[in-house]
């Protein structure tokens, strides 16, 4: 049985958990609309390119892993943190930030290849030729690496004040709030790349 | 310590993810597969990754029904947006039949045109 503060929100241990899920709801709306999208868009299309001849799986098999691991060092900092650590929790939350940010350089990376690159993907154009493709693809990898940049943001911030003493054994609610938008954006990740990476066009 | 659960093993989780990931990467490579067995695979193996992030990271598991609920609104709402947008997409998955279409539609709008 879990056991619930008194005076405290009756569906989870805490109103700020609350308030993270229920914005983390209707953020996923947003992306399954833009995921819906894009998958209408490209059924629809008589020439969408193949996004698995276009764009790089290995780099983005890297950025997924990535993901994941920095998706361990988020649940390793708050396990931290709950065992009363918190110079272990800020060594680690620095170490999921840093997985963000390397992400971020990574995407950067990769948008400059496919912008510049040999199929010159723009947000309405690709190869020279009027295309969906670059809208949609720049839209919801966008939209997810702001999440990522948020993210980061929103990790040091933190630390930030961990240093400053707000978190403790028995005080950790706010690093738990952290650690949901993170995995939030691990998981969108996930469906982002398997819907805009992997799947190929039929043959 | 109270209002805290027991730790689910966070290793093995991140062990499964990595494998599941690894298993993605290969059946993307199986090109042999027909789109819709190696589509299903694909979506089956993300969302396999997505509950196992959305339950143990993200505690879902140990938490009440509730805020399970709360979890699942937009996957129904993003169901229901899916059923929406199939009417426009039947018959414009093929290239040839999307051209048949479009050749009929033409043929359709032709006789008011020269009945004018």
């Amino acid at each position: 049985m879990h056991a619930v503060e008194p005076a405290e929100s009756p569906l989870t241990a805490s109103w700020g958990k609350l308030g993270m899920w229920v914005f983390l709801a209707g953020d996923a709306m947003t992306f399954g609309s833009l995921l819906a999208g894009y998958g209408a868009l490209r059924a629809g299309s008589l020439d969408w390119p193949d996004p698995t001849k276009v764009l790089g799986i290995q780099l983005t098999a890297f950025m997924t892993f990535l993901l994941i691991c920095s998706s361990v060092t988020m649940v390793k900092g708050l396990s931290a943190i709950k065992h009363g650590n918190p110079k272990r929790m800020r060594t680690y939350l620095l170490l999921t930030a840093l997985g963000g940010a390397i992400f971020l350089g990574l995407q950067a990376y990769e948008w400059t290849h496919l912008i510049t690159g040999e199929h010159q993907v723009h947000f309405t154009t690709f190869g020279g030729q009027k295309s969906l493709f670059g809208a949609t693809f720049f839209a919801i990898t966008g939209f997810h690496g702001a999440h990522v940049t948020g993210g980061v943001i929103y990790l040091i911030t933190v630390v930030l004040l961990s240093l400053r003493g707000k978190y403790s054994a028995d005080n950790f609610n706010g690093v738990e709030i952290v650690g949901l938008y993170w995995h939030f954006v691990d998981l969108i990740w996930i469906l982002v790349f398997t819907f805009i990476y992997l799947i190929p066009n039929p043959s | 310590m109270s209002g805290t659960h027991q730790e689910p093993n966070y290793m093995a989780v991140f062990y499964s993810l990595a494998v599941l990931t690894a298993v993605e990467i290969g059946v993307a490579y199986a090109r042999f597969l027909p789109l819709l067995i190696m589509g299903a695979m694909l979506i089956i193996l993300a969302l396999s990754k997505a509950v196992l992030v959305g339950m143990y990271f993200m505690h879902l598991k140990f938490e009440k029904r509730t805020l399970g609920i709360i979890a699942m609104t937009p996957l129904i709402l993003c169901t229901l947006l899916i059923l929406a947008l199939l009417p426009d997409l039947t018959g414009t998955k093929r290239k040839s039949q999307t051209t048949a279409v479009a050749q009929a539609a033409q043929e359709e709008a032709a006789p008011p045109a020269e009945a004018q």
